[in-house]
């Protein structure tokens, strides 16, 4: 991956400034590449990583397996483009192996997301089955530790 | 009562501590303390270097190797010698592999020094090139290296400090503490000093494979200089591996004949788990490495810029993981500034001064630590620097 990627995916709020100076480069030719890297949808957007224990108390994610069959004129991008349109819906992607697509969900409650899943996911012509897995702890998101990072047994100072 | 100071050694008694302790016990016994002080990796070893090394317990006999190490093993090295460099060793009289860099600078000195020859140190650099001097009976003669000369070994100081005793020249490029490098053309210029004197070199090259923007050379790739030339390189720092403890040294046939002998009654040989891993981690390694690198890279930019920008000037260093930025200007000694910013900001960095008398000005910054982790501390000696100037005006 180029370096200025790497660098945003670790930490998309590194300014201009800085990331010239990692890179050896001008804050100007920084905010060139930058630009063109969103204009080229390479960059589609800039979100943060939340510890939700902490952020949002009342927030439930799960993770919902649903099996799919594609017909004629509705294949599995028509499927996938219809779940993406609930505002609950966080992600959507078309899994290999044992089921279609794999879809992230955030309610306020277990059951908001049951009924979510029950009314509007499973009633969508083509889909077979669907499994709900909910989240009950996470441990890193996007290369991010939400807890603790883990302690470094170096020590302090060494030759 | 037994007096001890009696019975013991009188050379190893007159060898002082590494003056690294003092510092570490510091900031080791206070709490909330960011470090920048630590010389090896914080990168994991490569994870099929672990899982050759699982493999190795559960199918083999973990049995005392070949004094000079697995003849497979060193065969690797030689091959990747020869990759890296272009050199050509022989695998059985010309490489021993040791129990990491530190044997291999010891059994090195040991094979050559007689009681009274001068050894050759270039300072500032590693802690233990004096001692092992001393304790084989040798006198080390340290060439102060000077920012003014990024730190490299110019021949003007290396000619003013030969004398008819002298033995050994001790080369540690790319440096720790300083990160400067030899590059080819400055290496000539060495070479061109030694090449009709008898000297030896015991060249260092443990950071070879860190340096940035260039390739490492060896001085044992200029003319007419294998011959004398020890080469000492390892796993430690290119592969992650610190604790697996494992070197090598390249040399001449008749040098390694007697260090295979202080190695055989010392050590037997290095752990064989190691070895077996080490030759994992030649053959199959090289992309960890670069990524490694890469990521050094991006953080040594960011510190030279940053530490500029902040007022504490810093050479560009093109090697190993350090930074080597000047304090003078805070009117402080190294041991002062380091002292004061462990207790006022908890940040542990290491008094230049410790790598001999002219890293006096100057502090080591490592930058074996993730980029958060650098960019927090460097807001700590900011502000650091910052209520400094606030006293003085």
């Amino acid at each position: 991956m180029n370096e200025l990627l790497h660098l945003l995916k670790q930490n998309a709020r590194l300014s201009n400034e800085e990331l010239a100076a990692m890179l050896g480069t001008t804050p100007a030719e920084v905010a060139a590449q930058i630009k063109k890297l969103e204009d080229d949808g390479i960059i589609k957007g800039y979100s943060v990583v939340l510890n939700d224990e902490l952020a949002n108390k009342d927030t439930v994610t799960a993770f919902i397996e649903l099996k799919v069959t594609p017909k004629r004129d509705c294949g599995f991008e028509d499927l996938a483009k219809t779940v993406m349109m609930y505002d609950e819906v966080e992600s959507v992607s078309l899994m290999s192996g044992a089921y279609d697509l794999a879809v992230t969900v955030t309610g306020s409650s277990l059951k908001v997301i049951a009924l979510f899943v029950a009314q509007r996911l499973s009633t969508i012509d083509g889909v077979l089955s669907t499994a709900t897995h909910f989240v009950l702890k996470r441990y890193k998101e996007k290369g991010i530790f939400i807890e603790q990072e883990p302690a470094d047994e170096r020590g302090m100072v060494s030759p | 009562m037994i007096e001890y100071e009696k019975l013991l050694s009188s050379t190893i008694q007159q060898i002082k501590p590494s003056g690294i302790r003092k510092f570490f016990d510091l900031a080791e016994n206070m709490e909330g303390v960011i470090s920048l002080g630590v010389g090896e990796p914080d990168f994991q070893t490569p994870w099929v270097v672990r899982s050759t090394a699982i493999q190795t317990l559960e199918k083999r006999r973990i049995i005392y190797s070949a004094n000079a190490g697995l003849m497979d093993l060193r065969r690797e090295i030689c091959k990747y010698m020869n990759r890296k460099l272009g050199l050509t060793y022989d695998p059985k009289s010309e490489l021993i592999v040791t129990v990491g860099g530190s044997e291999a600078i010891d059994i090195s000195i040991r094979a050559v020094i007689n009681p009274g020859d001068e050894v050759l140190i270039v300072e500032p650099s590693f802690v233990c090139y004096s001692p092992i001097v001393r304790l084989a009976g040798g006198v080390p003669v340290p060439m102060a290296t000077r920012l003014e000369d990024s730190f490299k070994l110019t021949p003007e100081i290396l000619r003013s400090h030969i004398t008819p005793r002298t033995k050994l020249l001790v080369l540690p490029f790319p440096n720790n503490p300083t990160g400067a490098i030899m590059t080819r053309e400055e290496l000539e210029e060495i070479a061109a000093v030694l090449r009709d004197t008898n000297i030896l070199v015991l060249s260092d090259e443990i950071y070879s494979e860190l340096t940035y923007g260039r390739k490492h050379c060896s001085i044992a790739q200029i003319d007419g200089m294998q011959e004398r030339t020890i080469l000492v390189n390892g796993f430690s720092k290119a592969f992650a591996m610190t604790g697996w403890r494992l070197g090598y040294v390249a040399a001449p046939a008749p040098i390694i004949r007697q260090m295979v002998k202080i190695h055989q009654y010392t050590i037997m040989c290095s752990p064989t788990i190691s070895q077996y891993a080490a030759i994992q981690a030649l053959q199959s390694c090289e992309e960890d490495v670069h990524r490694m690198v890469d990521e050094y890279n991006i953080r040594r930019r960011y510190l030279v810029d940053r530490f500029n920008e902040i007022g504490l000037p810093c050479f560009n260093p093109e090697g190993a993981f350090y930074v080597f930025p000047c304090i003078r200007s805070t009117g402080m000694s190294s041991e002062a500034f380091c002292e004061a910013l462990l207790n006022e900001q908890k940040v542990a960095v290491v008094p230049g001064n410790a790598f001999g008398d002219s890293g006096e000005g100057f502090v080591r910054v490592s930058y074996a630590y993730s980029l958060k982790h650098l960019m927090m501390a460097l807001d700590r000696i900011e502000a650091f620097l910052a209520s400094r100037k606030g006293e003085h005006t």
